[in-house]
């Protein structure tokens, strides 16, 4: 349902979005940019609607909060793509669009006569965003990849955990929706390109390579030191011999403090040690030390060995929220772990208005969204639509658009093609 | 500047760029990948954070050694100009007329402190496109609390997620949040790129952080904020199926992560290993008596890899249709076939870092090849040819301002 008359900055564009539950993420982040994004939903429902919360716990295809949170924005058409009706409805769709996203197995829309090159002969200037786990070429191009094994695969888990158990998983699947982001910016590199030579490309996104990308320094650290780097727990390992300390434990939960030498942090560790002293915790042997002149990543295990336990002690002695209250006096890079309550109820957050209530569900209380992930100051970026019911705009594309009669869509859906 | 590409999507675009250490610098390497000239400003009075970070070439610190820094600066030019003097303003608004793109990620007030806010350079350039990426956004009881990355992982959520019930959290890896939010920042730049070019009309592009990485977070905050419920850490376990988990394998610290999503899977699985007699009991005939018995199912299943090489054990089950894979480790990824295959890795020589890898750009486009022309700059190694080449100045001028030290050249002690 539209809120609201919407420009974006990619308001004059259309995108077909053919991607599964994992990859919504790419047409959303250009839905929320102002395309218009028209997701493809197989008839009996898109599979993202089957994934978890669901509103009010209601197990329902209308109410997955997963669905939800990748689809505002969007509109929704069914289409049965495995079948020759299907097939040739979407190649009439092709021409009016600019983007076609999809995340299928390589090779797998190319078999259904779908291929880049097959929708490139009908309109030369689509841009086609492919997003697979590895790649569309490779040893591992046809690898089965839930989030679980492209974490492992992408290096990220090894370096996530406790030094004493098994690398473990982001608690919230990542793996796929860096490769989506990833191929929201494929999508808009290629964009330019066309601005400038009128021609589409394809753009084949590795989630794999995507993923790898927050492995910050590690790639260097091992071709350049010989360094393989472990997971620590609540340290972290910065080079082949430093460390820092970045979880601590408080008085009622945990705070994130970066225990590190710079510019940056070593201020922050500076004022937590004079903040100590105000408190009758004075330690002399740290305030020997000067946080900013000690390089980043330059702290050794000795060094942690006699610096941590005065911090511990300290921090153990108040609650997240008086530490968080205190470092934000004295400017000290000193954080609450937050809990997803902790997030909804944060002032800072409320202050922004960043969450948004919009009535959705007949008779139910409005429904709590994310706001807008950029702030853009001649384009506002804004939840304009709601999340699509099923189909909700077949009438809108296959009669109005495509110009098919009212029987004709009665048999189409008969035959379950839409 | 010199260009000797063919056409390439971001040629012609102009950036001054302030960002600093991973989520500006990160940004912008797609655009100097894909042919944008991209001008970093820098000083040695407050480097960039990222130059004094490890690994260092020749292991030995220094300004000029940083191959964490090498990683997200390749193609760019590196312009050192002392913020702290009061005629390096007067010098930053002298590029605007050839700046496209102003980009910073300072806490909320240090760009306008300096007299260089949007609205400032706007008056001077009016479709200039100002792109500013603070923690937590302008506006607000906590805009100007500084931070990196790790922390951004605690407040959007993702650490109280991550790692065991029965322990504290784990922070996901590195400043984890700084690689998500470019995600979000460079199709926002690129969105707005095309709309000046249709309308003639700059903006403003603040981002807070925070919300931006908030949307890798939607569902368990929804959860939450519509539900009430709270969502904890469970380790590697999915909330449907089993067995998921990550399993040891021969050799030290060697780990294999096994998924089975569908019974197919499981029974796959059960023949890959043999069909065991344990696992062929009734408390793991189904998806539901699985989970049941999830504790049982790891054991097991854990004994049994344990007497797997790694990787052979992954082979054996992806031939089977099997999902697994080896928890890689950064000396796995750099032999890995498959990132090989697509030349992932792009390996760069540099006088001060050495011969040390770059992650390129996650997309291939079938049209445009991305270009790797020089490694990342020295501290203030173009300054003199930007002077020139760009602002037009006089050798006299610009002697005069080294001499002021405003303009900072390179020199022997930065390393």
């Amino acid at each position: 349902m539209e809120l609201s008359a919407h420009e974006g900055p990619l308001s004059p564009y259309r995108v077909l979005d053919l991607t599964g539950a994992e990859c919504l993420l790419c047409g959303k982040i250009l839905a929320d940019l102002g395309a218009d994004v028209i997701q493809i939903e197989p008839p009996g429902g898109h599979p993202a609607r089957q994934i978890g919360p669901f509103y009010h716990h209601e197990v329902h295809h209308e109410r997955s909060l997963y669905w939800w949170s990748y689809a505002a924005n969007k509109r929704s058409i069914t289409l049965d793509v495995t079948t020759p009706e299907g097939q040739r409805l979407l190649k009439r769709l092709v021409p009016s669009v600019d983007f076609l996203l999809e995340s299928g197995a390589p090779g797998a829309l190319a078999a259904l006569g779908l291929g880049y090159d097959a929708l490139a002969a009908l309109h030369p200037g689509l841009i086609m965003v492919s997003i697979t786990p590895f790649g569309q070429q490779g040893p591992y191009a046809y690898y089965k990849a839930p989030d679980l094994v492209g974490m492992a695969l992408s290096g990220f888990m090894y370096v996530t955990g406790e030094p004493d158990r098994a690398p473990v998983r982001i608690g919230f699947p990542h793996f796929y929706l860096h490769g989506a982001g990833a191929g929201a910016s494929g999508a808009m590199v290629a964009h330019m390109q066309r601005v400038l030579t009128g021609k589409g490309q394809y753009v084949d996104v590795s989630c794999q390579e995507a993923m790898a990308r927050a492995l910050a320094n590690a790639p260097q650290s091992y071709v350049m030191e010989h360094a393989i780097i472990q997971r620590q727990g609540a340290y972290r390992q910065t080079g082949s011999t430093s460390f820092m300390r970045l979880t601590w434990p408080c008085k009622d939960g945990y705070v994130n403090f970066q225990f590190s030498g710079g510019q940056g942090s070593g201020l922050g560790v500076n004022n937590i040690i004079r903040w100590m002293a105000e408190e009758g915790m004075r330690d002399a042997a740290l305030e020997e030390v000067d946080f900013t002149k000690l390089g980043y990543g330059m702290i050794t295990p000795e060094m942690l060995e006699w610096m941590v336990p005065p911090i511990e002690r300290f921090l153990l002695s108040k609650t997240k929220q008086e530490l968080f209250t205190g470092a934000v006096e004295r400017r000290i890079m000193m954080f609450p772990v937050a809990t997803t309550a902790d997030i909804v109820h944060d002032p800072q957050l409320a202050a922004r208005h960043y969450f948004q209530q919009q009535p959705y569900l007949d008779g139910e209380p409005p429904v709590t969204f994310l706001g807008p992930f950029a702030q853009m100051g001649a384009t506002p970026l804004q939840l304009h639509r709601l999340p699509p019911a099923l189909g909700e705009h077949n009438q809108a594309i296959y009669q109005d658009e495509l110009g098919l009669q009212p029987d004709e869509l009665a048999v189409l859906r008969a035959q379950g093609v839409l | 500047m010199s260009e000797d590409s063919a056409v390439q999507p971001f040629k012609g675009l102009k950036v001054l760029d302030f960002f600093w250490v991973v989520i500006g610098p990160l940004t912008t390497s797609y655009l100097a990948e894909y042919g944008a000239t991209v001008v970093r400003i820098e000083s040695r009075e407050r480097a960039e954070v990222l130059r004094s970070a490890p690994p260092f070439g020749g292991g030995k610190r220094g300004l000029n050694r940083s191959g964490y820094y090498a990683n997200y600066n390749v193609n760019k030019y590196g312009f050192g100009l002392n913020m702290g003097h009061p005629q390096a303003v007067d010098l930053v608004k002298r590029f605007l007329p050839w700046a496209d793109v102003v980009t910073e990620n300072f806490t909320p007030g240090t760009i306008e402190k300096w007299g260089l806010g949007y609205d400032v350079l706007r008056a001077i350039k009016p479709d200039l496109i100002m792109i500013s990426a603070s923690m937590l956004g302008r506006g607000g009881p906590y805009s100007r609390q500084p931070g990196f990355g790790p922390v951004l992982s605690s407040l959007s959520g993702m650490t109280d997620l991550t790692g065991w019930p029965d322990r504290a959290p784990s922070t996901p890896y590195g400043a984890y949040t700084d690689f998500v939010v470019p995600r979000f920042a460079l199709p926002t730049l690129v969105a707005a790129l095309d709309y000046r070019r249709r309308t003639g009309q700059g903006q403003h592009i603040d981002i807070s952080q925070l919300e931006a990485a908030l949307h890798f977070m939607a569902p368990p905050v929804l959860d939450y904020a519509n539900n009430g419920h709270v969502q904890t850490r469970v380790g590697n376990r999915h909330p449907s199926v089993a067995p998921h988990g990550v399993y040891p394998c021969l050799g030290d610290n060697r780990w294999c992560a096994i998924a089975c999503m569908t019974e197919a899977e499981w029974r796959a699985l059960y023949q890959v290993m043999g069909q065991p007699a344990w696992a062929s009991e009734a408390r793991f005939a189904t998806l539901f008596s699985r989970k049941q018995h999830e504790d049982a199912l790891d054991q097991l299943l854990g004994a049994w890899t344990q007497q797997q090489d790694a990787y052979t054990l992954m082979t054996m089950l992806q031939r089977a249709g099997v999902p697994a894979g080896v928890a890689q480790t950064n000396q796995d990824l750099i032999a890995d076939p498959q990132l090989a295959h697509r030349g992932y890795f792009v390996y760069m020589d540099h006088p001060g870092v050495g011969y040390h890898p770059i992650q390129r750009s996650e997309f291939r486009l079938s049209d445009t090849p991305a270009e790797f022309r020089s490694p990342a700059p020295n501290i203030g190694q173009h300054t003199v040819q930007v002077c020139k080449e760009i602002l037009g100045m006089a050798d006299e001028e610009i002697a005069s301002l080294i001499a002021a030290n405003v303009l900072e050249v390179p020199s022997p002690e930065d390393g």
